[in-house]
């Protein structure tokens, strides 16, 4: 058997298995709600320098109001679960509030372009990363889910991804085979939006549902915002559907449009424009301050953030393009 | 001059190695655009999986991120990321599309930075993604990718998702799926495949109007040359009506030819 290699960078997150479990079973697990306001979600349930992840796709199906108000409260140097992180890293890079992040995809907007200001912050050090790729990070959340240490897979040897990760290479018991192992990544916190939920946090997710299962599985406390609260008897009437159990779940709040600017599926496609204005605004400082003043530090809540981009219209708009009414992408 | 532009005849020549009845992975822009125009011409069976989860989507117009609504719509199932992965990873998954901003001889690619101190890029990309559980695991990864020696180097600067590595044998050596690697790149200028015995990259066709001195100017290390090397098919009057009227009809992607 060849030499087994191991990533050379250090593991940013990582709980024993043993440690979880304890934690777990004092979670409560009550059926009490969980309703509560964004504000008081992420004061009460985010520290500075906790580790997050963030549900969704980057564009899609993401917890914006959440995201604005980490920024707002001015969290500082909280690490990131980047998997598949596009707008979510670009909101929390402006804030300034991380400095370290597990990465499988950042700094770029998919066909969108790169964030110039995201891109600086990595080149200059101000968020230190470790790599890793989409499958990686999905299969840590697995491992964690599953109430394992690690999880192995055949990817991602022989490359440097490999090499400034934090993974192993162990050999199989059964095949002698070389593989990958995956540490289990329990975020401190998970942040997920969701179509539906009741007030306990059961809750349902229409179209794919990306990591969003295994992360909620992961995390040690669970954040969600919902597009509507549902009585639990429509839950109970289809528990089918059911993607994240009501015992994962600290807090519930209703964000009626709440992936906006991102694609909300079924619902409301992204906003195009707007994020646009971001890419744009992030190539002078002192434009971006300005925006960033207007979009998010000046702004009470969500809504009003919303309002000022086009409020009720532009939703509209969105909605048409979503279904397929209106052209656009 | 033939009435098509480079990115429809990328486009065109793509999607005529995606053969009925096999499976792949795409991504957005032109693999998305190759893949949706074989299963109108040729390939009515092509199944499409898209990394975030979606699988055989009809897909009503070309979506902007891989995991969009657009990805899964009227799709035989809406999953998660990791039925796309493991799918691959058991072999289930016959090609990806990849791209990046370097390659080498041997099909590494590169999207991860630009410079060989990893704690001091030059230049920082977004990184893997899903690309290097696609190259690792599907079994035929192919490149779609305009040709110049900027980007076809003779080292990558990073090896953000695995061609050959060092050669022959290198990919099973390392742990990576035996039977698996890079298949074929289509350029500008022509298309490239792979050496069986040294794993290196060899021009296989000339486009029309181009000629193998231009693919070797436009490459910065040595390819080998196929035994036989032929032009290209230029696109036919029906594959270029199908991708402009129903494939790409608002020209998202073949407008930036």
């Amino acid at each position: 058997m060849q030499e087994l290699k191991s990533g050379t960078r250090e593991l940013m997150q990582f709980y024993d298995c043993d440690e979880m479990r304890d934690y777990f079973r004092k979670k409560d697990k009550s059926l009490r709600s969980k309703l509560t306001t964004v504000s008081d979600a992420v004061k009460n349930l985010i520290s500075d320098g906790e580790y997050i992840a963030v549900g969704g796709f980057g564009g899609v199906r993401i917890p914006t109001a959440v995201l604005h108000e980490i920024v707002r409260q001015r969290k500082k140097n909280l690490g990131l679960s980047g998997h598949t992180a596009t707008h979510d890293f670009q909101i929390l890079v402006a804030g300034e509030c991380i400095n370290r992040c597990d990465i499988a995809y950042i700094i770029g907007l998919e066909a969108r372009g790169l964030s110039s200001n995201a891109r600086k912050a990595v080149e200059t050090g101000k968020v230190k990363v470790v790599e890793w790729t989409n499958a990686a990070l999905a299969w840590r959340y697995k491992a964690a889910a599953m109430g394992v240490p690690f999880l192995p897979a055949r990817n991602m040897m022989g490359t440097d991804v490999f090499r400034y990760s934090a993974a192993k290479e162990i050999e199989c018991p059964f095949t002698g085979k070389k593989l990958v192992a995956y540490p289990a990544l329990h975020p401190d916190v998970g942040i997920i939006h969701v179509h539906r939920s009741d007030i306990y946090g059961n809750c349902q997710i229409d179209g794919i549902q990306i990591a969003d299962y295994e992360m909620a599985r992961a995390a040690k406390k669970l954040i969600i915002t919902t597009e509507q609260i549902v009585p639990t008897e429509s839950i109970r009437n289809d528990p089918t559907r059911t993607i994240i159990p009501y015992y994962l779940v600290d807090a519930v709040i209703e964000v009626p449009f709440g992936s906006y600017p991102g694609n909300m599926p079924y619902m409301y496609y992204s906003d195009e424009e707007h994020l646009k204005e971001w890419l744009e605004a992030e190539k002078d400082p002192q434009r971006f301050k300005e925006f960033l003043d207007k979009n998010i530090y000046n702004v009470k809540d969500f809504y009003e953030y919303v309002e000022i981009n086009g409020g009720l219209k532009k939703l509209h708009k969105l909605m048409q393009i979503e279904k397929l009414t209106k052209e656009g992408r | 001059m033939a009435d098509y532009n480079s990115m429809e005849l990328m486009i065109c020549v793509a999607s005529r190695f995606l053969e009925n009845g096999a499976t792949v992975v795409v991504g957005t822009g032109a693999p998305c655009a190759a893949a949706m125009l074989a299963q109108k011409m040729h390939a009515p069976n092509l199944m499409a999986f898209f990394e975030a989860g979606a699988f055989a989507p009809i897909l009503p117009t070309m979506p902007i991120s891989v995991g969009d609504s657009r990805t899964f719509h009227k799709a035989l199932m809406a999953s998660g990321m990791l039925e796309t992965m493991e799918a691959c990873q058991k072999g289930m998954v016959d090609y990806c599309f990849l791209g990046g901003a370097q390659i080498d001889m041997y099909g590494n690619l590169n999207s991860s930075m630009i410079g060989i101190d990893y704690e001091h890029p030059k230049v920082r990309f977004p990184g893997s993604g899903g690309a290097n559980d696609l190259a690792s695991l599907t079994w035929r990864t192919m490149v779609i990718t305009p040709q110049d020696s900027r980007r076809f180097v003779e080292k990558v600067d990073f090896i953000t998702s695995p061609g050959y590595l060092t050669g022959k044998g290198a990919r099973e050596k390392a742990g990576l799926p035996k039977g698996s690697g890079p298949y074929k790149v289509v350029t500008n200028i022509g298309v490239l495949g792979y050496d069986e015995e040294t794993c290196r990259m060899r021009i296989e066709s000339v486009h029309p109007g181009y000629s193998v001195e231009d693919i070797k100017k436009n490459t910065g290390f040595e390819l080998l040359l196929a035994k036989k090397i032929t032009e290209t098919a230029k696109p036919t009057e029906e594959e270029l009506r199908v991708l402009r009227e129903q494939v790409d009809p608002y020209k998202y992607i073949i407008g930036r030819g």
